[in-house]
């Protein structure tokens, strides 16, 4: 297994709140990696280290490596910006531009880093995210006449229209019915043959189905990291057992 | 609400009536403002109003626009804490006060520093040509524009702060700096409510009255340049209608009121209009 991302000794948190504690974890490159656990146990948190939108809470801080290709995000010369293009973002829900069209949403990011070719651009990741046949004819429209599950989508060919390496979904399908959350699983599934994908998801069946690794998370701290199947059929903690079998959380 | 402003509306037309039945449209057209003669033409005090009201807005927008996302976006929280409310006391200022201190400094300074450099390199376009008066166009706009600075800047800064957090992380999250954030996502969300910020300051400085009476010359003619004297409807009813002898002269000054009113209830009304296609669906 081939890492894409490298976390040393993570600790994060807001002023004396201490959220992650001692994180150290290999996430493989061109896999899915699940991060599970119970509300408040810090796996939002611990995501938004990794393409350092943490760092922008006012109060937020953060102590350890997070070795992207195996180079440190948090060197002093790394740049936040260009970190956040390689890492890509889907937040937890729809979070469409409404003040520009559909077409504009997916070119923003092209447009802001200059690349070239943005008409394709926009039509092939329009494409990878499974939206392109259901906008095509509605482009100039603005993204609020789409449904939830349109939308996140739309938010997913956005992040894709920058060329990232990584790709972070923050609890992407907690604000959609099952049918949409059942198309963007599929379409997780597809964008791993060529990005890194690090998924939190607060349900556990999602986990199962979607990710080649599965994290879980309890109070800040990695309780284990493992092959998905081996997390939820032979877990090796009973902490980790006990939550998947349903006796907290 | 309505009721009352009909019922305004009809009193005015009732006091200026023999104004209007004496000049007609041509009113408004005219630009001799006799009184001695019985000639009253209102053209000179609505250009007046309608230039200076504009300049104080494309002074003050961009003014009170920084001065917004500096307050929400960049200022260290001290900074804001203390900067917040001395933006909005200058909302308190009575304006005859701002009108005393545009007397006593910013009149001598547009004559003395600021028309000479406009008149060197801009002279060349009618708007800078001189000879400048300390009393002007320019000087009454400068003063509108710090009168409305607080009202834009703090009902945008209030639309800005509504901009959800989520918006802002989906931009930084696609590799954007804080500029570009700023200006492509954050003003655009709360682009209604600075709309009507906007409309709100246009208001103010049309129906102001006193500070600019105080510094714009009081010379009712087409004026040109920026640098010479205006004069604006609020500031001749305010200055005339106490000496006002006659009943075609009084009734005439009402007529102005009544065409203030008027545009003022325009403006208001574009407004709403226009708010409603900005606003975007969802923000502010």
């Amino acid at each position: 297994m081939e890492s894409k991302i490298e976390v040393v000794e993570l600790n994060a948190g807001f002023g004396s709140t201490h959220v992650l504690k001692n994180i150290t974890l290999s996430i493989p490159r061109n896999k899915v990696t699940a991060i599970i656990g119970p509300s408040g146990c810090g796996k939002s948190t611990f995501v938004r280290c990794l393409n350092r939108i943490h760092e922008l809470v006012p109060g937020a801080w953060v102590r350890g490596r997070v070795m992207l290709d195996g180079k440190n995000i948090y060197d002093s010369d790394a740049d936040p910006v260009e970190i956040r293009r390689r890492v890509g973002m889907v937040f937890q829900k729809p979070n469409p531009f409404p003040a520009m069209s559909i077409f504009d949403n997916v070119a923003y990011g092209p447009r802001i880093h200059r690349m070239k070719n943005i008409q394709e651009v926009v039509e092939d990741s329009l494409r990878k995210a499974a939206l392109w046949d259901e906008v095509r004819h509605r482009l100039k429209d603005s993204p609020v006449s789409l449904s939830g599950g349109q939308q996140q989508r739309l938010c997913i060919a956005r992040a894709l229209a920058v060329k990232p390496e990584v790709i972070l979904f923050d609890e992407p399908c907690s604000a959609l019915d099952p049918v949409s959350t059942a198309k963007i699983e599929e379409l997780i599934l597809e964008l791993k043959e060529s990005y890194t994908i690090v998924i939190v998801t607060h349900n556990m069946q999602q986990a199962a189905r979607v990710a080649d690794y599965t994290a879980f998370f309890l109070m800040g701290e990695l309780i284990e990291f493992g092959e998905t199947a081996q997390i939820f059929e032979n877990p090796r903690d009973k902490r980790t057992e006990d939550y998947i079998t349903g006796r907290f959380g | 609400m309505l009721a009352l402003a009909a019922l305004l509306l009809l009193v005015l037309i009732r006091d200026s009536w023999s104004a209007i039945s004496t000049f007609g449209a041509g009113f408004l057209l005219s630009t001799e403002w006799n009184p001695v003669a019985g000639r009253f033409g209102a053209l000179p005090f609505i250009y007046g109003t309608l230039v200076s009201s504009l300049l104080a807005l494309a002074i003050g927008v961009p003014l009170s626009l920084g001065i917004a996302v500096y307050l929400t976006e960049i200022a260290s929280p001290r900074v804001r804490a203390i900067l917040t409310p001395v933006i909005e006391l200058l909302a308190a200022i009575p304006s005859v006060i701002i009108g005393l201190w545009g007397i006593f400094v910013l009149a001598p300074f547009v004559r003395e520093h600021l028309a000479e450099p406009l008149m060197e390199h801009l002279g060349f376009l009618p708007l800078f040509k001189g000879p400048a008066y300390g009393y002007s166009v320019l000087t009454a706009s400068l003063v509108l524009a710090i009168m409305i600075i607080p009202i834009i800047s703090s009902i945008s800064r209030e639309a800005i702060l509504a901009v959800p957090r989520l918006q802002k992380e989906g931009a930084l999250a696609l590799g954007a700096t804080r500029f570009e954030m700023i200006t492509s996502v954050v003003l655009p969300y709360a682009r209604g409510a600075i709309f009507g910020a906007i409309m709100l300051g246009l208001g103010r400085a049309i129906g102001e009255t006193m500070a600019v009476t105080m510094v714009i010359g009081n010379t009712p003619k087409l004026f040109t340049s920026l640098l010479h004297p205006g004069y604006t409807m609020a500031a001749v009813i305010a200055n005339e209608f106490t000496e006002a002898t006659g009943d075609l002269y009084l009734s005439a000054l009402i007529e102005i009121g009544l065409i203030l009113f008027i545009i003022s209830m325009l403006v208001n009304v574009l407004a709403r209009l226009v708010i409603r296609h900005v606003r975007v669906p969802g923000g502010a």
